[in-house]
This record gives structure tokens, sequence and C-alpha cells, in this order.
């Protein structure tokens, strides 16, 4: 294992490295959540039938699954206030927490799904579905890649170590949801 | 001349302490192939840059063989079916933006000069650095692998315009196209990793005593390019994700039958797909920017206007995209402002030009072979830059859309920035690359061998798309309009000297390999100059500074009237500067 090169130690902004890097990684991700939800506007604008499409999709379960993440973005920060005070131990059990809402949103994002397929509304029924499937979809990856990325932070935040990582992640975590935040009613509660 | 290097101790001093380390014997897979140095992997961009420059211009033979000699067996190829001749020019547009342009002008002279001008020993983040590379060496192999499955690769040109991009029924490339998607999407992932360590690279580890304004140009172009990259692609990642689903699942987002938008792509793309213009024409303005003051021997004209019209030029291009579009059925409204906005754009370019031309007046030029190509660039780039103006303009363009009249207005932008900078780039790193010399003589029949072809060839395909005629059409032997003997001559004219010029690339390659053993030994500062990457040996060991230096100034203080000498290192403090 090599050490750190000294370029990594340096920070002629004040700003730690690891942190801008996320700011721009988020940079790159508005843009492309930007693209499909501004394609999306457009043709909602374009085609007022997708308001009838919409009103199959349940909200009921969408306004859970909203709550779900809202709550894990708490832990989230309820982690990072931990690593701030040198508690790594404390730090990793509040990341677990929001590894936790996210296998809960994804679980009830299977059942739904399940439920709208199962009805006949797949991604190919006509283009509010394949929307809707698409745009969900990009956005549990990133639930996914987060709850990921969450483990290995927390395996090091455990032992102490790279505790700055908690900010970042969680950074990204506030993000995917703020994604969520968007396509909740642009999805399913805009007739 | 040789100049004391002053060792200055850098505040950083004690980081130096457990710089030695990292000097144990590496085997040749973690030191060439599993490399996090930055040379190493700006070098594995290179090389496989120029492999995929050679793939790209062997297919622009291809098809332009066919089109000199329609029908005829190609020497190499053999005969250019319709569906093959769809596919070349398709990938030869796609390799030569995405896999030459891109690796080599951002990724290739941004890996080796970053850290090397700002003064540091690596990029911030090296092993996403290494897996960047990796990214895109897989993106490279999917894509040469979707020109031999069946069908052959993708022939909806490298703009992949739905429907025909979008249905296999149309494209007859189920495969091919979906390949070409997948790697196209995989390029974009491997620039936003590299651009996020550029531009946290840029902003953190810059050498202490280095501000905003002492970054070298081109350091500053690299990086505003990934910003532009990043800021643009998202977009077109989307629309590529939304594609894929219409190739592979039957989505229909851009299938006007069941509710998509066909030109809702050619937004999405073309949001990406102007900027990207600029993304490769600034590291090319940059590197043109570092060769013209150091052999003019004179202070960079205008530093901050040449930064700020680069800032103008990259907000700007996110204003612009719809230009590729009026012939699309876009609302003529639109047409006439985004007529405004391109017309807009030429002025900050043009003022860049203007800035170098400016550091040109009353230098001490040496016609040096990267003088050469950083004067050509500018040439070359004007014709590509006023015939833009034509284009740019809603009214004319109605008339010069798809025709030859574009191809060649975008191949007098596209040269320059991709074989111009690229040579100009290669021929004057190439001492601090390799620690070697390359020979003059050479480079100079290669310069001319090449710009004397190019022009040869572009020219006749202005007159061509003057005359009428059009882009992507295989034979023009159906066509009795454009089928006369004139146009015919042209059209043999230019191919030919695509020939000549490719054979004369021979003798860069040459030069290449002979000057790795045979180069006059290069010395640390072979020009004279003042940026701090002529201050690690050459070629730059691990860690690339002796001592980490310390900055002092701007980039360009050459010929200063207070000096005996005409150039004054960044890092050679003011009380040492009398010699």
């Amino acid at each position: 294992m090599m050490g750190k090169p000294i370029a990594t130690t340096r920070s002629a902004t004040g700003i730690p490295t690891g942190r801008l890097a996320v700011w721009w990684l988020l940079a790159s991700e508005i843009v492309i959540f930007g693209g499909v939800l501004a394609s999306y506007i457009i043709h909602r604008i374009g085609h007022p039938e997708f308001g009838d499409y919409a009103a199959h999709t349940n909200q009921h379960i969408g306004f859970f699954n909203t709550c779900v993440l809202l709550i894990s973005s708490y832990f989230a920060v309820r982690a990072h206030h931990c690593a701030e005070t040198g508690d790594g131990k404390g730090a990793a059990k509040w990341l677990y927490y929001t590894v936790g809402g996210a296998v809960m949103f994804l679980c009830v994002k299977s059942v739904e799904w399940t439920i709208e397929i199962s009805h006949g509304y797949t991604i190919t029924a006509n283009a509010f579905w394949s929307f809707y499937y698409t745009a969900a979809g990009i956005h549990a990856s990133h639930v996914i890649a987060g709850a990921i990325v969450m483990l290995w932070v927390a395996s090091y935040a455990k032992k102490g170590k790279e505790l700055q990582r908690v900010e970042y992640v969680g950074l990204y975590w506030h993000f995917v949801d703020l994604v969520w935040i968007f396509l909740f009613p642009l999805l399913y509660i805009a007739k | 001349m040789a100049h004391p290097i002053t060792e200055q101790q850098a505040p950083h001093g004690h980081a130096d302490a457990h710089h030695d380390d990292h000097h144990h014997e590496q085997s040749f897979w973690s030191k060439y192939v599993f490399s996090v140095d930055h040379k190493i992997i700006g070098m594995q961009y290179m090389f496989t840059g120029m492999f995929m420059a050679i793939i790209g211009g062997f297919f622009a033979y291809a098809f332009r063989m066919q089109l000199a000699f329609p029908g005829m067996s190609v020497p190499g190829w053999g005969h250019v079916s319709p569906a093959e001749y769809n596919s070349l020019v398709t990938n030869h547009g796609t390799i030569m933006i995405f896999w030459v342009a891109m690796p080599v002008l951002i990724a290739a002279f941004g890996n080796f000069l970053i850290p090397l001008m700002l003064g540091c020993d690596d990029m911030v983040f090296p092993r996403l650095n290494r897996l960047s590379y990796q990214i895109f060496l897989l993106s490279a192999i999917v894509l040469l692998a979707s020109f031999v499955v069946e069908n052959g690769g993708f022939g909806g040109a490298w703009t992949a315009y739905p429907p025909l991009s979008a249905k296999a029924e149309y494209s007859l490339t189920p495969l091919g196209s979906t390949l070409w998607v997948i790697a196209v999407a995989l390029e974009f992932v491997a620039f936003l990793m590299g651009g996020i360590n550029f531009i946290t690279t840029m902003m953190n580890s810059r050498a202490p005593g280095m501000k905003m304004w002492d970054i070298p140009v081109v350091v500053w172009m690299i990086v505003l390019a990934s910003i532009l990259f990043m800021l643009s692609v998202g977009p077109l990642i989307a629309g590529a994700i939304m594609l894929l689903f219409d190739q592979t699942i039957g989505t229909g987002f851009f299938d006007p039958a069941r509710g998509g938008d066909p030109v809702l792509w050619q937004h999405l793309f073309w949001f990406f797909g102007h900027p990207e213009v600029y993304v490769v024409l600034l590291p090319a303005i940059g590197i043109v920017c570092e060769i013209v003051p150091i052999f003019a021997r004179k202070k960079l004209f205008a530093y901050k206007t040449v930064l700020f019209t680069a800032f103008a030029t990259g907000v700007l291009s996110f204003f612009v995209w719809a230009h590729h579009q009026f012939i699309a059925g876009i609302d003529p409204r639109m047409a006439n402002v985004f007529t405004v906005t391109t017309v807009m754009i030429s002025v900050p370019l043009a003022e860049m030009m203007f800035v170098i031309v400016a550091t040109l007046y009353g230098g001490q030029i040496t016609l040096s072979v990267p003088m050469l190509w950083a004067l050509s660039f500018i040439g070359e780039f004007i014709i590509g830059g006023i015939t833009g103006i034509f284009l740019g303009a809603s009214g004319s363009d109605i008339y010069f859309h798809d025709t030859y009249f574009v191809l060649a207005h975008f191949h007098y932008t596209f040269f320059p920035i991709a074989i111009i900078g690229v040579y100009a780039g290669l021929t004057h790193w190439y001492p601090k690359m390799f620690g070697r010399m390359l020979n003059e003589t050479l480079g100079k029949i290669h310069f001319w061998g090449t710009i004397i072809p190019f022009n040869m060839i572009f020219i006749p395909l202005f007159l061509l798309g003057l005359a009428g005629q059009h882009r992507r059409i295989w034979s023009y032997v159906n066509f009795p309009e454009l089928a006369s003997p004139e146009m015919q001559n042209l059209r043999v004219f230019a191919t030919v000297s695509l020939v000549i010029m490719l054979l004369f690339q021979l003798v860069f390659i040459f030069n290449f390999f002979w000057s790795l053993t045979r180069g006059k030994k290069a010395g640390r500062n072979p020009y004279n100059a003042n940026t701090l990457e002529w201050v690690a040996p050459s070629p730059p060991g691990h860690g690339n500074f002796a001592e980490m230096p310390t900055v002092y100034r701007g980039p360009y203080e050459y010929s200063r009237p207070d000096r005996d000498e005409d150039f004054w290192p960044q890092n050679v403090p003011a009380e040492s500067s009398s010699s």
C-alpha cells in the first residue's frame, strides 16, 4: 500500500480535497438527473394524457418511501455528527441505520413495481411508464451505490479511520434523497 | 544555457520525508500497466489515443477511396459495401472525437502536465486516475468489438439520431449499435472521473505561492474543458440510457408512434455535442498559448483576457446547440435566438486568436517544429471559424445543411484541434516525456507533409459542398447532377491528398521511435522555459521533483528588460534573479 501523494495532502482552497471532489461529482450527477427530468417535463407538457397514466401510480407507497429516505438522511446527519466528534463506532452505527433505510426503500420499491407490472404497466407500455421506470430506476441504482459506499465507509469508521469520508458519503446521500424529492411529485402527484 | 535550479524547501517539507519510500523496485506490471503514476497514465492515454487515431485514419482512407473510385476494391480493405461505408463514416467520427481528441488532448496532456506544471508529485486521487484509464480502455475495446460482431459496427452517424439508431430494423446493426452506445457511455464515465481529478488537483494541490493567476494557461484550459464536459454530458448520459432502452427492451422514448420524440435526442445530443467542440478546443488553444511565448521569447499577451474569453466561451457554449437543428423542425423564432448566440461565441474565440497574434508581435520568433504547429493552428482554425459563421446563421445554413461545406468546416476546426494541437503538444513536451529531443528536420518534413495535403483535402470539399454535394452518400454515380467529371475529379484530388497526408505520418512515427534512443539528450530545460515542468528532470522520476518547488511569479516572464537572462522560471526567487 502506497502512502498518499503530497498532492493529496495539500489544500490551496482550504476545503478538503475529498469534499471538493464530492461536490463536483454531485454537479455531474445533477445534470444527469436534470437531463432525465427535463426530457420528462417536456414530454409531460406535450402529452396531457400522461396525467391519466400517473393516476395509476400508488401515491401512498411513494409517500412512505419519501419518508423512509428523509429519515435515513437524518441518520446520515447523526453519523456525520459522531464522526466530527471522533466517535467512529457511533458513526458506523448510524451509517448502518442509513443503509437500513436504503434497503427498506428498495424493498418497498420492489413490491410497488411488482404490483404495477402485474397490472400491465410495464416499461414498454407507453412513454409515461418508460419514464417512470427509467427515472426511478436510475435513482434506485444510486440508492444501491450509496448503500454499498456507506458500508465501505462504515467498515473504516468502525476502526476510527478515514472519518472525513462519513461527511462525504453523507453529502452524496442527501443528494440521492433530494433527487427523490423531485421525482416523487413529478411522477406520482402531478396530474 | 544551463540555469542553476534553486532548490527551495517547500513548507510541506515534512511530507517529503515519506517520499523516498516509493523508490523501491516495481515490477513491469505495477510500473507500466497498473501504475497510479500520473505520467504513466498520461502515456497510456496517449498511446491508446494514437492507436485509435491509426484506426480512425485508416477508416477515412477506406471510405475516401470508395468516394473517389466507386465500387473499386480498396487496397487493404476490399470492396466497401453501403453498410460498411456507413459504419466507416460513423466510427471515423466517433473515434476521432471520443477516442483520439479527448484522450490525447485532455487525458494524456492533462495527466502528464497538470501535476508537473502545478509543482506537485501526482494527481490528488491516483487510484481514481488509474480506474479512469481502465474504464477508458474498456470503452475502446467495446467499440473495437462492435466492428466485428454480426452485421458489423453501427452506421447511423456519430450523432446517432433516432429513429435510425433506436431500432435494429432501421439501423440493421442490432448488436453494433448497442455496443456503440455502451462504449460511448463508458468513455463518458472515464472522463468524468478524470475530470474530477483534474479540477480538484488544480484547486487544491498547487505549489506553495502559486496563485490562481500564476497557473499556466494550458492547465486552466484542460480544467475548464473538464468542467464544461462535466456540465454538458449529463443530459446525454441520460439520453444514452434512454436510447439503450429503446434499442434493447423496446421503450419508445424517441419513437413518435408511441408518444416519444426523436428531436428530443437531437437536443440532448447537441446540448453536449456543441460544448464538446470547446471541450477539445480549449486544451488545444492552451497548448498553443504555452508554445508561442517560449518561441517568441515574449510574455503571453493579456493572460487574464485569455482566461476570461475562455470563461465566456464556456458559458456561451451552453446556448448555441440548436444551430445544429435549424432544419430539424424547430421553431423559427428559436432559430433566431440560436443564430445570435452562435455569432456571439465567435467573439471570444476571435479574441483568443488576436491574443496569440499580439504575443508574436515584436517577439524573437524561432520557427521550431512545435512553433510551426502552433502557428498553423491559428491559420487553419481561423478558416474553420469563419466558415462556421455561414453555418451559424440560420438563413445560409438551410442551404448548407448536411452538405460537404459543413463537413469541410468542422474538419477545419477539428483537424487543428485533434491533429495540429496534438502534434504541437507532442513535439513540444516530447523532451520532457522521454528525455530526448525529436529530430527537427524530420519534424519539419512531417509538418509540411501534413499541413499542405490537409488543405488539399478539404478546400475541394468546400467547393463540392457549395455545389450541393450531400454528406453520407455511398456513391454519387446515381446522382446525375453530382456525378459530373469535374466533381469527381475534385473527389479524386481530395482522396489522393489524404493518402499523401497519411503516408507522411510515417515520418512522425519513425521520428518518434528513432528519437527515443537516438535523439539528442534534452536536459531539464531545453527551451529555457519558465513553467514548473521544466524544473523537473527529463523524464521526471516518480514524485516528479527532487525538492517540491515554490512559486514566485506568473508563467510567462520572458525577455524582461531588467534581467540579463531572457527567462525567469516560476520557482526562482527574486533575490537570486541577477546572474
